[in-house]
């Protein structure tokens, strides 16, 4: 079924970090931060995008490198503060 | 008991996790001086053995140079060798304002601030003249020291796609609601040797009104027609707010570093940044070997022509003998081989025929980017380079790789 969170998600993901000429399928468990693809530094971005797009507010202690890993975990942290989202 | 048992587990464990990953690091002792040829103990208690260096950053060959050593010696025995304090409390000589004046002049910039380091320069930058209101918007393959001093601004911070000026224009209009603006980018990037667009980067600074501050370690003193730097290379020189760099590299390699830019940043800077602040003043010794070396390169541009030869030869004999090299033109030459263990297998062999020249693989470069990175210098005669392209050539055939592209090489060696 159709995840449109995920799908909004994944494709900031994919304009956000995925570099040109090296392409890489984003899936609901690749790991983004432990591999590699996000440094948990630029995370910063993601965490803005998410609190804009649903006007919600992340705490630090929400945002860590291993709660952001996947496509999947950053909708569950979006969907503690967003239920509906 | 401070120290117990449990403490110690744990650092053990740390250690032993890092050795597992492959990444625990170990030193080589170096016997000589700095130069195109050392003397290394590798791995230790092994014999001293004769190499050539082709992993330093002694760009211009300073480092080794017998006029700096000589300003050194007599500026230690006319300065001193320690101050014994800060900058601001009794630390401060003529000739630490002279160095300041003569980098300005240098640089094309309205004022310097000596620091220790340029790691401390990019950890006072960030925190001394940004606020909340402000943001930080960088490259995303900045420095690591950036990265920590951006980390202890107030500032908000986010990032651009590796020298993407779309994507550097989307984040500048995003932002356009902060106070200030301040664009964040290495000169010239460690790795790759990439040279950042800093004329497109101005350009977008000024239509949306931003700052543009540069880490120029590895450009000061080579890059440009007359080796100012990144600025001089990309036809900005005036239009650059803050420029840091090193004395660490090209620059006679000691340490010391400074930030240089518009004149009320720096005056701030005096006044509040902490590691110039609550840290020792830059040594008289290497305060007065500086002032020579920015006094050298001033008068002539011969070595960093030198280099400027060094590099376009080396890339030209590597690309001929079919390394897959990272384009570019900068001294800094990535002989890419992709897989993590090709690289250190390569990096020792070329050590057992007197090369000394290291491999990088993950975290330092991105995972399946793995190579030598070589450094080229002025100090290397052509007689250096000869050698170095037929080791590299004899590794190379005996592992495979030569003609080999990026795919092939994976193909053959995996990620």
């Amino acid at each position: 079924m159709a995840d449109a969170l995920k799908d909004k998600i994944r494709e900031y993901v994919h304009n956000e970090y995925v570099e040109e000429g090296n392409e890489v399928e984003i899936k609901d468990d690749t790991p983004l931060i432990s591999g590699g693809l996000v440094d948990s530094f630029s995370m910063v971005s993601l965490k803005l995008f998410l609190e804009n797009e649903y006007k919600i507010k992340i705490p630090d202690e929400d945002a860590s490198a291993e709660a952001f890993d996947t496509v999947n975990r950053i909708a569950g942290v979006v969907r503690k503060f967003s239920p509906q989202a | 008991m401070v120290y117990g048992k449990a403490a110690r587990d744990h650092y053990v464990a740390e250690l032993a996790a890092i050795k597992k990953d492959g990444l625990f690091k170990e030193e080589r002792f170096i016997h000589s001086h700095q130069g195109a040829e050392i003397e290394v103990e590798y791995p230790l208690g092994a014999p001293v053995k004769r190499v050539i260096n082709m992993c330093a950053n002694n760009y211009l060959g300073l480092s080794g140079h017998p006029d700096v050593e000589k300003a050194a010696a007599e500026g230690l025995s006319a300065k001193g060798y320690g101050m014994s304090s800060v900058r601001f409390i009794c630390g401060t000589q003529d000739i630490h304002h002279e160095l300041e004046r003569k980098l300005s002049e240098f640089l094309g910039t309205e004022e310097t601030l000596l620091f220790g380091s340029c790691m401390d320069a990019n950890a006072a930058i960030f925190e001394v003249t940004l606020g909340p209101e402000d943001v930080i918007i960088a490259d995303r393959l900045v420095h690591a020291s950036i990265i920590d001093g951006i980390k202890l601004s107030s500032a908000q911070y986010d990032s651009y796609k590796h020298m993407d000026m779309k994507h550097l224009e989307s984040k500048l209009q995003q932002f356009q609601y902060k106070r200030i603006r301040m664009v964040a980018t290495d000169g010239v990037f460690s790795m790759d040797g990439d040279i950042a667009p800093l004329d497109r980067i101005c350009e977008l600074a000024e239509k949306y009104d931003a700052m543009v501050m540069i880490d120029d370690s590895h450009a000061t003193g080579f890059l440009g027609k007359t080796g100012r730097g990144t600025h001089e290379h990309c036809g900005v020189v005036g239009r650059i707010d803050v420029i840091t760099t090193t004395l660490g590299k090209a620059m006679g390699g000691a340490s010391g570093g400074c930030i240089s830019g518009r004149k009320e940043l720096v005056d701030l800077c005096f006044q509040r940044a902490r590691p110039y602040l609550f840290s020792n003043t830059l040594a008289p010794v290497i305060t007065a070997a500086s002032i020579k070396v920015v006094d050298l390169i001033s008068a002539t541009t011969e070595r960093r022509d030198k280099l400027e030869w060094n590099a376009k030869y080396f890339r030209e004999k590597m690309e001929a003998a079919g390394f897959d090299l990272r384009p570019g033109r900068h001294p800094i030459v990535p002989v890419m081989l992709y897989n993590a263990q090709l690289a250190q297998d390569v990096s020792r062999e070329l050590y057992d025929e007197g090369i000394y020249a290291i491999g990088f693989f993950f975290p330092v470069v991105p995972k399946g980017q793995a190579r030598i990175r070589v450094q080229l210098s002025a100090a290397h005669e052509k007689d250096h380079l000869d050698k170095a392209v037929a080791a590299f050539t004899k590794v190379g055939a005996k592992y495979g790789i030569l003609g080999l592209k990026k795919d092939q090489i994976i193909a053959k060696y995996g990620m």
